[in-house]
């Protein structure tokens, strides 16, 4: 527990460092002719994550501490009175219990968002260079992601409807968490605004990206349902929220880092991953996913409850034979996940030499001089960026594309400053 | 070391590094590789981002010290078990102390500051300034530490009374911030006495070592209200 604690508060000052790190990069270290405008959509959704997990991680800290006090120093500031633990008394009075949840739930609400985040901006990147045009408005994206930033602190409480909380709270609470998904759609239209009528290319890297969207929009409906206070006092302690966030945050994000391996690996390791193993991993997760996932929500709403060891009461005997269901799809999913190590093992030694820019992408990872980059990256010579990253779909020297470093002229459509 | 002869230390100017010759390219003022490529070395000219993280630190500590803060208001509310606590007095002088030392880098900040934009010709012993500055960042330790020990030879310990859990937890977290902010004088005194402080450096460690002051004072007034 204390070790448990103690490691959590190392993570904690690990991320608050690396979150340092990326913010005064980002701010101080652009290379010329960068400006924030023409940063790719996945270094400002990184930038965004870093400032959340400033304070977040900021938050989380401190209750970490108090918590190993309490364990190992008998303070009572969350231990509560009449402890028994082992037939003997605690000599722990008056700590709350609530006080953990509020200080534990700041910083969980907006964990959930540093999760999502980097992810929306990886499928951004992803599906930009794959469609060959850029999204309807990168500007209104980031800002998007900003406000989801914003908002993600202000509706925590949402997870502490049932823990007696005042109505007026819960309501407080209730309404910022419905504006919030203002963003989150605003986000999702974009997406699917800009790929209607795109040529979009067909890869593992993308499959995933438009596997993230529909993860988020499955999960993130039912986040409609959880929202309110009335419904989710029934809902909360059931299947239904493990199937919602487990769509929304856990299987999205996930999809996110599976599209930015994908996409990122060539420029890694200088290889190509296999495609038809990865489409192959790739179906095979979305189906498995669904397939866990979906039934969970009927099971939240047959009244099934969450953390049992054991479903024995009569009325979930009809409800075993779908959670056999789900084991089964579980296991084939997890095994699926083979496929994906066996093709980043198999691909990082015998995979297809990858060229600088296999995705004739525009953005400055692409235009290291070595792939993989050497050491710093662009070796003696600082990149110098001219464009911004959406420039798809013009005529360039290199084809339908104009690269950040390339200092031709664009004669069409808009650059930013 | 540090100089008390009237000979100023070398303190090197802010400015962009040498570009390297031959292929240095269309590098930006942040081009400092060699152009042998040995990247070792690099002499560790970075650009002033101290100047921008230090604020991105400070919001960071002013976060966590806001939990805290809520913590202590939730947990007093939350039963009523919290009794009174007499503050030692020793905690007003510390303050003081506390409060000479960032006077003491201020001095030291401002000597080199109009030494390098010129309008010195000599800096005048900023060293002398930040030892003192650091001797006085050590003596509120030793203070806050008088402070604990008289707490406990009244019988107050951590697990005592949750007011006294918090009384300590908070003095404590800042103490250890103080001892990390005399690290950074440290730093500075080193890097001055090697001619290879930047202004940067310099700034942000103040900038640090202030909002040290400032969140003392917090802290005072918050436990003093609350006890």
């Amino acid at each position: 527990m204390v070790l448990w604690a103690a490691s959590i508060g190392i993570f904690c000052i690990g991320q608050l460092l690396g979150s340092l790190n990326f913010i005064t990069t980002t701010l101080d270290m652009r290379t010329r002719g960068m400006s924030l405008w023409r940063l790719p959509l996945s270094a400002w959704a990184w930038f965004i994550t870093s400032c959340m997990g400033l304070t977040a991680f900021a938050v989380l800290m401190p209750a970490c501490i108090l918590l190993i006090l309490d364990h190992v120093a008998g303070t009572s500031f969350f231990v509560s009175s009449n402890i028994v633990i082992n037939d003997q008394m605690q000599p722990h009075s008056g700590g709350s219990t609530l006080l953990w949840q509020h200080l534990f739930w700041f910083f969980g609400h907006p964990e959930v968002y540093i999760a999502i985040v980097p992810g929306m901006g990886i499928v951004s990147h992803v599906l930009i260079t794959n469609m060959r045009k850029p999204m309807l408005s990168h500007r209104v994206l980031i800002y998007s992601m900003g406000a989801l930033a914003v908002l993600s602190y202000m509706v925590y409480g949402h997870h502490m409807f049932v823990s007696g909380m005042n109505p007026v709270s819960s309501l407080a609470f209730s309404f910022p968490t419905l504006v919030i998904t203002i963003p989150s759609t605003i986000v999702v239209l974009i997406w699917l605004g800009s790929l209607y009528g795109a040529k979009l290319r067909i890869n593992a890297a993308s499959l995933f990206s438009l596997g993230f969207i529909s993860m988020f929009i499955a999960g993130g409906v039912s986040g409609f349902f959880l929202a309110q206070p009335s419904i989710d006092i029934m809902l909360h302690a059931t299947y239904f929220v493990v199937g919602h966030f487990h769509l929304v945050m856990g299987v999205a994000a996930m999809f996110g880092i599976f599209a930015g391996t994908y996409f990122w690996f060539p420029k890694m390791y200088g290889r190509m991953m296999n495609e038809t193993l990865g489409k192959v991993h790739f179906w095979l997760s979305f189906v498995g996913a669904y397939a866990i996932f979906m039934p969970f929500h009927y099971l939240g709403l047959a009244g099934n409850v969450r953390r049992y060891q054991a479903f024995s009461p009569d009325y979930m005997q009809p409800l075993i034979p779908l959670h056999r269901f789900i084991t089964v799809a579980a296991l084939i999913t997890g095994f699926a996940q083979l496929i994906f190590l066996y093709n980043l093992i198999h691909s990082r030694f015998k995979g297809e030499p990858a060229t600088d820019n296999p995705w004739q992408a525009t953005s400055l990872e692409w235009s290291t001089p070595t792939t993989p980059p050497p050491h710093n990256n662009f070796g003696d010579k600082l990149p110098e960026v001219f464009h911004d990253p959406y420039q798809y779909g013009v005529e360039g020297t290199a084809g339908d594309y104009v690269m950040q470093t390339s200092p031709e002229k664009i004669t069409t459509g808009h650059d930013e400053a | 070391m540090a100089t008390t002869v009237p000979e100023p230390p070398k303190i090197e100017e802010r400015r962009d590094p040498p570009r390297p010759t031959g292929n240095s390219g269309n590098g930006g003022w942040r081009n400092v590789v060699p152009a042998d490529g040995k990247l070792p070395a690099v002499k560790d000219y970075s650009p002033p981002p101290a100047s921008t993280g230090i604020w991105v630190v400070l919001a960071s500590i002013a976060m966590s010290f806001a939990a805290f803060t809520s913590a202590l208001i939730v947990r007093q509310g939350s039963a009523l078990d919290w009794r009174h606590l007499a503050l030692p007095r020793i905690l007003y002088l510390n303050t003081l102390v506390l409060f000479a030392s960032s006077v003491a880098l201020e001095v030291a900040r401002r000597r080199v500051g109009s030494f390098m934009v010129g309008r010195k010709s000599q800096v005048a012993r900023p060293a002398r300034w930040l030892y003192i500055s650091l001797f006085l960042g050590l003596l509120f330790v030793a203070g806050q530490y008088v402070a604990w020990a008289q707490l406990r030879s009244q019988g107050v310990f951590l697990a005592t009374n949750p007011n006294s859990s918090f009384f300590y937890v908070l003095t404590a977290i800042h103490a250890l911030h103080v001892l990390g902010g005399l690290g950074g004088l440290v730093r500075v005194i080193y890097r001055l006495d090697k001619s290879i402080l930047r202004k940067s450096t310099l700034d942000a460690t103040s900038y640090y070592w202030h909002f040290m002051d400032v969140l003392w004072v917090y802290l005072l007034l918050l436990l003093w209200f609350k006890l």
